[in-house]
């Protein structure tokens, strides 16, 4: 290893106590949160309630959340100081313009293939199949 | 590790290391960065084709197998499997970096033993889903999953599904490896004789940062 110190070195590796209870706080919490997310999905199948745009939002909150439990406790990244935090999740903010930016940038696409190209927009009414989603089509004919 | 460090320490007065992580550690996580950055730009573009996209494939039509039961309709039951599988794997990882700090060898080499299972567990299930979805027509250029809405789908879905869940799992692969050569070099003594389990930290960042993958593909492609 490097001469350089680092306070987490062999040598005072006595009072460097794991804690393995935060672990199992974490695994329980992961384990939650996606039995929450498969639970809803479920929901959604059978009674097309939440609505997927809703259930979208919901889905992408959760990831996060779980996201954040790996990184701050199986990475152990919460622990560190925070000069290397800062290090790490600066950088990871560009995903905030990534996301945003291209899928505007897809959805402009879109919008505009399906005004100026016909054949772009006619293909999508061809149905070679039942819709899948037999679920929404229930619940739109229940309102009729 | 979680330290506790002495209030007023002068960081950046020399002599220590300032972020107060080994070398080797604090480059993992910068490799680590990157890294998300590529899958970032897998699951980024594959969201920026499906909202150029009129319609796609509806998931819990095209997962919904689960091994040895036949036809079966059981959308996301196979999938949350091999979440929990990997998160489980990752649980037992954790427990060998703190086997690690205690000084544990056999400990250490238990959880590694978990957890190198875990990660074939995970590679098995997902080459059976491949090998299922290969069995339906599925596979790079080809498509037989039509939209949700009934209309015929681009083969986008197949190509973005196969591309980042091989290349997720490539990392699952390498990760095991990774994991199988830490194992030698622990029954082989070589962290006990070093001092510390530093390589043992690494391999797990490495390990979590696969499972922390997983919840965004497992999001982007089973759920929405």
């Amino acid at each position: 290893m490097s001469s350089i110190e680092t306070t987490s070195s062999s040598h005072d590796n006595a009072h460097t106590t794991f804690d393995t209870r935060p672990i199992w706080r974490t695994f329980w919490i992961l384990l939650g949160i996606t039995l929450v997310e498969i639970t809803l999905a479920t929901i959604h199948m059978k009674t097309g309630f939440p609505s997927k745009y809703v259930l979208n939002g919901i889905y992408l909150i959760l990831t996060c959340a779980k996201a954040f439990y790996i990184i701050a406790e199986f990475m152990h990244l919460r622990h560190e100081i925070k000069n290397m935090i800062m290090t790490i999740a600066i950088p990871a903010l560009i995903f905030v313009w990534f996301i945003i930016a291209f899928l505007w940038d897809g959805s402009s696409y879109n919008a505009l293939r399906n005004r100026y190209d016909a054949h772009y927009r006619d293909a999508n009414k061809v149905k070679i199949a039942p819709p899948s989603e037999p679920t929404d089509k229930e619940h739109g004919s229940k309102e009729e | 590790m979680a330290q506790a460090v002495p209030a007023g320490t002068k960081w950046w007065s020399g002599g220590k290391s300032p972020f107060n992580v080994e070398y080797g550690k604090l480059m993992m996580w910068y490799f680590l960065m990157s890294d998300s950055f590529t899958f970032g730009a897998f699951l980024i573009s594959y969201g920026s084709i499906r909202f150029a996209t009129n319609g796609w494939p509806d998931p819990n039509h095209v997962f919904r197998a689960f091994p040895f039961m036949g036809e079966t309709n059981l959308p996301l039951v196979f999938v949350s499997l091999m979440t929990f599988i990997l998160i489980m794997s990752s649980v037992t990882m954790v427990l060998a970096v703190a086997a690690g700090h205690a000084q544990d060898r056999k400990k250490v080499t238990f959880y590694m033993i978990l957890t190198i299972i875990g990660g074939f567990m995970f590679l098995g299930c997902q080459a059976w889903e491949w090998w299922h979805l290969h069995g339906e027509g599925a596979w790079w250029g080809r498509n037989p999953f039509p939209n949700a809405d009934g209309s015929k789908a681009s083969t986008n879905f197949t190509n973005f599904f196969f591309t980042i869940t091989g290349f997720h799992g490539f990392h699952v692969f390498s990760g095991v490896i990774i994991n199988i050569i830490m194992l030698i070099k622990n029954l082989r003594g070589d962290f006990a004789k070093r001092g510390h389990y530093l390589m043992i930290e690494k391999a797990g960042l490495y390990w979590h940062f696969v499972d922390l993958v997983w919840v965004f593909v497992f999001t982007c492609f089973y759920l929405l």
